[in-house]
């Protein structure tokens, strides 16, 4: 793939979450001529076309719906990423500076919620919280803290036995000061590589929440929630599914792809 | 040594514990009340007395953790809402299918990722090293909830080698065992390959190349025996992921296992169903997770030590 290719992509489906909105688009209109349209736009006679991407088993065309699918992915992505990754910079963090028991219960706490592999605390978060787009946000943030909470504590045990944070500390800095101006923007790097990596996890985990029925209620739209509802069609209307799943794994791929680069070009080593 | 077996030990039960107190606390993150939720809006006022009683919930909330303790040493788990049975039946009716689905899954992914990746090692920086990438990317990237459907489409529908759903026969098993497997050997095949390239660096290769071996006896002599070590503690902490893999990979073949209990329970709210099901796949983690440390340190007698 062209090193150009995955900011594009990317790039494009920011475009198209942010600006959905203005758009003339019609997801939630239904028009029963165009039921299982296929791909390609032009009406055929007496069938009405169902735009460029064809139209779903309501017909409503799929190209609208996937718009909408992509602004609720990013707000997902987005926001899983922003809530995990502040609660766990701020625990990790306090943990590392408190040291002693305060540390002990967080390494605990940390290993708790490991044991839950996978998705499947966030699917039984999700399930008792109740269907919706904010209850899949808080139940993958919930789960997705950990990782960062792990990483930051990691980072700042090391670092803070640098001499410069020695000084700051005899010149008399709080250790809110310290934190903040002394130790966050060495542990940035590594920060920075596991949230795109955080943003492509929560965009497959929103999408495989409202594949079980669990996120985007209707009339909203995810990519997911479209795939779950091709399912049955897929015989007669294979773009039902194949459009939606194309559209995650072509943003999904070149997050990681990013991530990879960004991963080399801070050099941090190990990783996801 | 004994040392640090009891402090792995006592750290797994630990872990365990809390995670009985997180799924206990599952039912308490119910909005509203969960009587209510759970029995519908016109259920009988004497329902709902029966089932708080019954779930404990009009009781103080360090009564109920412990009666909860109490019940679970007994393996209790309460029972179904819906099917008016123990969970304990429930689940254990369903977690045959859901096991063997993982290791068909898990042998797949062996399979797929050994060859592939030692392949990769071999022949670094040569085409069969970029399609061991370019299949590791993309097996990491496909989600198995669009995987899934895709092998259908293709395998099922088109060219009708392989029924849709459920679990009878052999080929039902492949679709299902792919769609579980493709992840888990894209990040094995990784693995391989970098494990495979750090051993053959090591001394003791251009050591065996230098006193005139083949290739392939420097590799299967030395190489490998060296570099299975880390691949199969991955593939013991992965076993963790397959099993939350196997709920959506159930939903998508309509598997009669375990994850699909859980995605039927949750949206009969069966609670204490969900809270089984949930318990029991957790608990399973940490004894694997904790059976491959211990296995591991007996292996590599390096890690007791540390």
């Amino acid at each position: 793939m062209s090193r150009g290719l995955p900011v594009a992509v990317l790039a494009c489906w920011a475009l198209a979450a942010l600006i959905a909105p203005w758009l003339p688009l019609e997801p939630e209109r239904i028009d029963l001529t165009a039921i299982l349209a296929p791909p390609g736009g032009a009406p055929a006679a007496g069938v009405a076309g169902g735009g460029l991407f064809g139209a779903d088993d309501l017909g409503r065309p799929v190209l609208d719906r996937l718009l909408l699918g992509a602004r609720t992915a990013l707000l997902v992505g987005v926001g899983v990423v922003a809530l995990s990754a502040l609660a766990g910079t701020l625990l990790g963090a306090a943990a590392a500076l408190a040291g002693g028991w305060v540390d002990l219960l967080l390494v605990r706490l940390v290993d708790v919620f490991l044991a839950f592999p996978g998705l499947l605390l966030a699917i039984a978060l999700a399930g008792i919280l109740g269907p919706g787009v904010d209850n899949v946000i808080l139940a993958l943030a919930v789960v997705g803290w950990v990782g960062y909470a792990r990483l930051v504590r990691a980072q700042v045990l090391t670092l803070k036995q640098r001499d410069h944070v020695a000084a700051a500390r005899a010149l008399g800095a709080g250790s809110g000061r310290i934190l903040w101006r002394h130790l966050l923007p060495l542990a940035l790097a590594p920060l920075i590589v596991e949230a795109t990596f955080g943003v492509a996890a929560a965009v497959v985990a929103e999408a495989g929440l409202s594949f079980l029925g669990l996120g985007a209620q209707p009339p909203d739209a995810s990519w997911g929630g479209m795939i779950r509802d091709g399912v049955g069609y897929m015989l007669v209307a294979p773009h039902l599914v194949l459009a939606p799943g194309m559209a995650m794994v072509l943003v999904v791929l070149s997050i990681n792809l990013l991530g990879d680069r960004l991963r080399d070009c801070l050099d941090v080593r190990g990783g996801p | 040594m004994f040392d640090w077996l009891t402090s792995r030990l006592v750290s797994g039960a630990l872990t365990a514990l809390g995670a009985c107190t997180l799924v206990f606390l599952l039912l308490h993150l119910v909005p509203g009340d969960p009587v209510e939720t759970m029995l519908g809006e016109g259920a009988r006022p004497a329902d709902r007395t029966a089932l708080t009683a019954a779930l404990g919930l009009d009781r103080p909330l360090w009564e109920q953790y412990l009666g909860y303790l109490q019940r679970l040493a007994r393996l209790d788990l309460g029972s179904s809402l819906v099917y008016q049975r123990p969970v304990v039946e429930l689940v254990a009716e369903r977690l045959p299918a859901t096991l063997t689905l993982a290791a068909a899954a898990l042998a797949l992914a062996l399979v797929l990722a050994l060859p592939l990746g030692v392949l990769a090692a071999c022949r670094r920086g040569r085409a069969a090293d970029g399609a061991a990438t370019v299949f590791a990317l993309l097996g990491s990237s496909i989600p198995n909830f669009w995987l899934g459907p895709l092998l259908i489409l293709t395998f099922s529908l088109w060219l009708g080698w392989t029924p849709v759903s459920g679990r009878e026969g052999w080929a039902s098993w492949v679709l299902p065992a792919l769609t579980l497997g493709t992840s888990l050997a894209a990040v094995l095949a990784r693995m391989v390959r970098s494990s495979v390239l750090e051993v053959l660096g090591e001394d003791y290769v251009r050591t065996a190349r230098a006193k005139g071996l083949s290739p392939a006896a420097v590799l299967w002599g030395h190489a490998l025996r060296n570099a299975w070590l880390p691949v199969l503690t991955l593939a013991g902490l992965q076993l963790g992921s397959l099993l939350g893999g196997a709920v959506i990979t159930e939903t998508v073949f309509a598997w009669p296992g375990l994850g699909s209990l859980l995605v039927e329970a949750i949206q009969g709210r069966d609670y204490p169903v969900v809270q089984g099901c949930v318990l029991l796949v957790s608990l399973g983690y940490v004894l694997v997770n904790t059976w491959t440390d211990l296995a591991y340190a007996w292996v590599d007698p390096r890690i007791r030590g540390g």
